[in-house]
């Protein structure tokens, strides 16, 4: 008896949790997809600034700007994004242990800039400098709200306190495969110089005043474009967490009603028994 | 003259406009169509879109202008028509970054409250005209 109330117990508990599951697996879904449009939806910008880049920089073979010179490598900075939750599978592991085996190869000290809660304490607890650390960015976070993250990433770069800058992010490949990359950021590599005949451009006030002004948006559109692919690898690893969780819970349900099912009719062989027992006893 | 408009975060128009007046960095500035190959950084203010007898006002935080091959391409900061534009936030902006100013910032601090003072005054200004304009035809 206290066998059975125990099993049927254990399959309410497990239906609860399936319930939840799911509805984390839905969740994620939708956040998903948005993330996912709002990367397509940037795409026209992004594409048509490096192409003003390029021709900017392909006329200007002397320009000198902080975000371009090359320095002797003593110090790197990794913009390191995870994701403040867990249950997102190994989405946040992996990229963890990316990281820290890059910058062992590395072999220059490094310095972090940790985007979610995840990776922070990570890299904190191996002992790796973190600089500063943004947590708590809703899904719905525009350009704006990264513009304190890319100031210290142009700020420290321009100053010389580091002098080349990472982006470590999980690559949204599909809804089923994410790739921890990690992208060089500064110092920026002007696009290739085209041989074909570029038509003279009026500049205001200046080519040089325009690229500069240029640059600082194209760091910040790559964060930006970075930090977009980060969410929708998040909510795609916990999406298919969430559906294995749910389908692992169905399995369990299966086996304990199955449990609970052999123990209910053993229960009434059992009696079914005692009372047969009984009659026989009392007409023998 | 094809005009688009995109910020990092979506694309904001594109259609064939007659001609656009944005605030350069030099000084506002109309471009009709057929103009030079062309390349500006512009200043938070207002964009105004002429089609046909339609005008078009945004407000837009800053950016950049190119026109080449009768194409016109705004990559904008931000950008918000003026329909859009909820004024009681405006004016709250506005008296805020005053009241920012007022305390007499520096650096980075004195930039962000003078963009944002910029950007209001912007949005305030595209609503006003929007306002006139429907006057004008009733």
């Amino acid at each position: 008896m206290a066998d059975i109330r125990r099993i049927k117990r254990r399959i309410q508990s497990v239906q609860n949790t399936a319930r939840i599951t799911n509805a984390m697996q839905v969740i994620a879904s939708s956040k998903m997809k948005r993330a996912q449009d709002r990367d397509i939806s940037g795409r026209p910008y992004a594409e048509k600034m490096r192409e003003v880049i390029s021709h900017l920089a392909s006329q200007m073979i002397a320009f000198h700007h902080p975000l371009l010179t090359q320095r002797e490598v003593k110090k790197v900075m990794v913009v390191h994004f995870t994701s403040d939750r867990g249950l997102c599978g190994g989405f946040n592991a992996n990229l963890n242990r990316h990281v820290a085996s890059f910058i062992l190869e590395d072999g220059h000290p490094a310095t972090i800039v940790a985007v979610g809660r995840r990776g922070g304490s990570f890299m904190r607890r191996s002992g790796v400098e973190v600089c500063a650390e943004f947590t708590g960015l809703a899904d719905s976070v525009g350009v704006v709200d990264i513009r304190p993250l890319s100031q210290i990433v142009i700020d420290d770069y321009g100053s010389g306190a580091i002098d080349r800058v990472y982006l470590a992010y999980t690559r949204f490949l599909s809804t089923a495969t994410q790739h921890p990359t990690i992208y060089p950021l500064l110092p920026l590599k002007p696009g290739e110089r085209e041989e074909e005949k570029i038509p003279e451009y009026i500049y205001e006030p200046n080519p040089a005043q325009v690229l500069s002004g240029l640059l600082p948006r194209y760091v910040e559109m790559q964060i930006y474009h970075a930090l977009l692919e980060s969410i929708a690898s998040e909510h795609s690893a916990r999406m298919v967490a969430m559906k294995n969780a749910t389908d692992n819970a169905h399995d369990l349900i299966d086996e304990l009603t199955l449990a609970y099912n052999k123990a209910r009719q053993e229960m009434i062989t059992r009696e079914l028994l005692d009372i047969t027992g009984g009659a026989v006893a009392l007409t023998g | 003259m094809r005009l688009t408009i995109v910020t990092a975060e979506e694309l904001i128009y594109s259609d064939d406009v007659d001609m656009v007046v944005a605030p350069g960095a030099l000084g506002e500035l109309g471009i009709l169509p057929h103009h030079a190959s062309f390349m500006t950084m512009i200043d938070p203010g207002e964009l105004r879109v002429k089609k046909g007898e339609e005008e078009l006002s945004l407000a837009i935080s800053g950016g950049f202008l190119e026109v080449h091959k009768d194409k016109m391409i705004i990559l904008a900061d931000t950008a918000e028509r003026a329909e859009d534009i909820d004024m009681a936030k405006a004016s709250q902006a506005k008296k805020q970054a005053l009241e920012l100013l007022e305390a007499q910032p520096k650096d980075a601090d004195l930039r962000v409250a003078e963009a944002a003072l910029r950007k209001s005054l912007a949005e305030i200004k595209a609503v006003e005209r929007r306002r006139a304009r429907r006057k004008e035809r009733i």
